[in-house]
């Protein structure tokens, strides 16, 4: 599960290099004058056709709050789906508090045999297969819930079982063949068969088109034949089924240009020539097997290509767009553990004559936990409902998910060691293992550093694609008038500094307030996006001073509106909890309100500027030099 | 051979909730509070299925008397292997007022009924702590009963149960049909699955109501008051042991 993420860089890149670039070269002269009347190419009409976004976070970009998937906070499960999930729930945390022993897991590292065998039996190796294949069939919310126990648990037993079903066959449940899903559904959903992803290579990290392991067509078309090594892979130790990825001959039909594509593969160890190394020692997660595997002269059958020849890429990229809200489902989990840890602590302790949980240091510091948690959950159900009702346009949204949930687990776990002190930091109170399985989530299936740029790249291809359109318009202003006015009324009113009244609407009365400053938000982030667009152009894509503030921007804009939609569903339906998550959702929002402008600022001032250039010397100077530079104060 | 076995399942509030009284004191808080099957049902349907697992019974049927969140907990004895379902139709406040007699003449019905040869019953609800309904219903049918059993062993057409009574364990035989109550150490029930969770969903629960049977359910008794357990006090401390002893005795303790 670590090694493939990368993709997205790949992803970012061709996209960007491709699309974007045209776009926002063209940009500064789009306001200005017309361009010359040119055919309309290919690209552009993609970038046309993506304009509908749905998405909250892709549409900030533009200065607009479109908040249809997110307000109100989404309610997909039925009322038999709901009574299903509350069933599931029983045997899923029965399982962890009596068959499991995360410790014990944590000290053989591997997931001890007999807990292996009650996870089969459990069902858990196959949560999202249909019921037909012999799984359980859950829609993505439901998993999400029974996710996060096993992040409450342990996370080496969650990254066994994501590895497999997440990823590791994920590509068959969505991109197979009906005699592919025949063939391999049922065994990896009972768990006799452990399946893995393979993707990641020693020279190939967030590129993950740079993949060199190769797959060459027989000469009889039968088959195709598989050479290479793959690093890093979660169960790669273990598993029977393999989805890998490999660079093949891939002849363009239109062109009739042959050249070498990504392909993705479902290979089977039992093909032959399959190995793998030993498991890898590592920082956490140690109870999941991580192992290099090896491919030498392995005879893949032609109809165990995964979603056509040529097009793994696109499957990659489907497979993890697909399962990213699942890590922050796990995280979820997670800061819910540690919080608890934390909070029976702090409610119990008592030092200078007084319970700890009566000092505003560990008052704040259990305050800003629950919110990390508050968002964290929030987000996480708001995507898989997403997901669940159909929607193509999530994710920016889950890119940001699994950056807010990792970080925040990161955040709470180390706090919680904190408020807890000494016995924090003793291995029994089971707060160290933790620390060191959820560092890994700020890592693999795409780093945060890689999601932050694809989140801010992403939004502003297609901010991009929109002045363009306004660019198109102005070529026959008497068609598109109505185009035309509404982006010129937008702009004069943010020329003479008034916003739209620039609400978010749908949100409860009592939160008006942190409305109206999400919805200014909004505003001044868009208005930043498409300063940015037009200073720098194509060149934006270099910025990544920039592109990161940006990102972090998108963070908190979409944190807060979570927040919003949630705290508002609970004010609505008059819940026990509505106070306090709309206590949550102020703090939150205030503070994240702050954060943005800084944020912004620092995109455009001058000072910052300057920085960003120190920073960047800073960093040269060290490479060049190859050590610290500064000499110690004492001279040696 | 091969059984009928009619095993009771009730739905009641979960042990490890904290129970509250509730402000008209004629009950307790059950609205929003998690239920689940009683614990010594769940004893009685996994000695059913294993049972049925060993050849002996032919078909396990799982009976519910409750308002229809009963189903749920008919689900999970059927996600732990029972065949199919009867749910005896209670609204909830009528549920209230439920006694064990009325549960046993609605089982007897249903035993005639579906001419099972076995019922198996939990020793007792972990709500009302009556304790009644196994005995009562092998006494309207008229059948033997083997209650508290701790071992169930069929022997040609009778049944051998190793029974716990105070200071030791009983060993009888039972001709069939007959009626058994679980005790806590007959087995461990087993978890559903969640893929058996699933399947269960296909099976098929039967829906009655207990005037379908025949089954008048008018209540014999009236609750007056219920109360909370008495808080307990506030202890002291003693200085040493003498004091202890001296304290001990004036509350006449020792």
């Amino acid at each position: 599960m670590m090694r493939y993420n990368k993709l997205l860089w790949g992803l970012s890149r061709i996209n960007l290099a491709m699309d974007m670039a045209p776009a926002a070269s063209r940009l500064q002269s789009t306001v200005a004058e017309p361009a010359s009347s040119g055919r309309v190419s290919h690209r552009e009409r993609n970038i046309t056709k993506k304009e509908e976004s749905k998405s909250f976070v892709m549409n900030i970009f533009r200065g607009s709050a479109v908040t249809e998937q997110a307000i109100p906070f989404p309610d997909i499960l039925t009322e038999e789906q709901k009574e299903t999930l509350e069933m599931l729930i029983g045997p899923t945390e029965k399982f962890f508090r009596e068959c499991n022993d995360a410790a014990k897991n944590d000290s053989i590292e591997a997931i001890e045999e007999q807990s292996m065998q009650s996870l089969r039996e459990l069902g858990a190796f196959g949560l999202q297969v249909p019921v037909e294949y012999g799984g359980v069939g859950l829609n993505n919310t439901q998993y999400t819930r029974l996710v996060e126990i096993v992040g409450y648990n342990d996370l080496g037993v969650g990254i066994t079982l994501g590895a497999h079903q997440s990823i590791g066959f994920k590509g068959i449940m969505i991109t197979g063949t009906p005699e592919q899903k025949a063939k391999y559904l049922p065994k990896v959903a009972t768990g006799e068969h452990i399946a893995a992803f393979a993707l990641t290579e020693p020279s190939s990290g967030s590129d993950a088109g740079s993949i060199r392991s190769r797959a060459v067509l027989a000469e009889d078309g039968s088959h195709y034949v598989l050479n290479g090594s793959k690093i890093w892979i979660s169960n790669g130790g273990l598993a029977e089924v393999f989805t890998v990825f490999a660079q093949s001959p891939f002849t363009d039909p239109k062109t009739g240009v042959t050249k070498d594509k990504v392909t993705a593969f479902i290979v089977e160890r039992a093909f032959g020539g399959v190995s793998h190394g030993p498991p890898e020692k590592k920082m956490g997660i140690k109870a999941s097997n991580t192992a290099e595997v090896y491919f030498e002269d392995t005879k893949i059958p032609v109809e165990n290509v995964l979603g056509g020849p040529g097009n793994g890429f696109k499957v990659a990229m489907e497979i993890l767009n697909n399962g990213r809200f699942g890590m922050a489902a796990a995280m979820t989990g997670t800061i819910c553990y540690s919080f608890k840890k934390a909070l029976d602590f702090a409610t119990s302790r008592t030092q200078f004559g007084q319970r700890i949980d009566s000092y505003g240091t560990i008052q704040e510091k259990l305050s800003r936990m629950a919110m990390l948690h508050y968002v964290s959950e929030s987000m996480t159900y708001m995507i898989s409902s997403n997901m669940d009702a159909g929607s193509k346009d999530y994710h920016l949204e889950a890119a940001i998910s699994k950056c807010f949930a990792s970080e925040a687990a990161w955040t709470v776990t180390d706090e919680a060691i904190q408020v807890m002190g000494g016995m924090g930091f003793m291995k029994e109170t089971g707060l160290e293992r933790v620390l060191r399985d959820l560092r890994i989530f700020r890592i693999f299936e795409g780093t945060n550093d890689i999601l932050r740029l694809f989140v801010a790249l992403t939004g502003l291809q297609y901010a991009g694609g929109h002045l363009r359109e306004l660019q198109q318009a102005l070529k026959n202003p008497a068609a598109n008038m109505g185009l035309i006015l509404g982006e010129g009324t937008k702009r004069a009113k943010r020329a003479i500094g008034f916003t739209n009244n620039g609400t978010i609407e749908g949100i409860h009365p009592k939160l008006s307030d942190s409305a109206l400053l999400l919805g200014r938000a909004v505003e001044a982030f868009g208005y930043t996006a498409e300063g940015l667009l037009m200073k720098h152009g194509k060149s934006i894509i270099d910025q990544q001073f920039l592109l990161n503030r940006l990102a972090n921007s998108c963070i908190d804009l979409y944190a807060s509106l979570v927040v919003l939609s949630r705290a508002s569903r609970s004010l609505n339906l008059n819940l026990l909890s509505s106070d306090h998550e709309e206590k949550i959702a102020r703090v939150w929002v205030n503070e994240a309100s702050d954060r943005i402008q800084l944020n912004l600022t620092a995109v455009k001032s001058s000072v910052s500027q300057k920085n960003f250039s120190d920073l960047e010397a800073i960093a040269k100077e060290l490479s060049c030099h190859g050590n610290i530079i500064a000499e110690r104060p004492l001279g040696f | 051979m091969s059984l009928k076995v009619l095993v009771g399942c009730k739905r009641v509030i979960d042990y490890a909730v904290k129970i509250r009284v509730r402000p008209d004191k004629l009950g307790v808080v059950t609205d929003g509070i998690k239920h689940s099957m009683n614990p010594f049902d769940e004893i009685a349907i996994e000695e059913a299925v294993r049972l049925k697992e060993k050849n002996i019974v032919k078909e396990v049927i799982a009976v519910s008397c409750g308002p229809t969140q009963a189903q749920e907990t008919i689900r999970t004895a059927l996600a732990m292997g029972a065949d199919r379902g009867i749910h005896v139709e209670v609204p909830a406040k009528e549920m209230e007022k439920l006694e064990p007699l009325h549960v046993s003449k609605i089982l007897a019905k249903l035993a005639e009924k579906e001419q099972a040869e076995l019922v198996i019953v939990g020793k007792q609800a972990i709500d009302d702590d009556t304790n009644a309904t196994a005995q009562m219903t092998a006494g309207i049918l008229n059948w033997p009963q083997a209650t508290f059993a701790s071992k169930i062993e069929k022997k040609d057409d009778f049944l051998e149960v190793i029974r716990e009574i105070d200071g030791g364990l009983e060993t009888i035989k039972v001709k069939l049909p007959a009626v058994v109550s679980a005790d806590l150490r007959l087995n461990e029930p087993r978890y559903a699955t969640l893929p058996n969770i699933m399947k269960a969903k296909k099976k098929k629960i039967e829906k009655m109501k207990p005037a379908d049977l025949g089954v008048d359910t008018t209540p014999h008794f009236e609750v007056i008051e219920v109360t909370d357990p008495p808080a307990r006090e506030a202890g002291i401390k003693v200085e040493d042991v003498d004091t202890l002893l001296l304290k001990l005795k004036e509350v006449g303790r020792i």
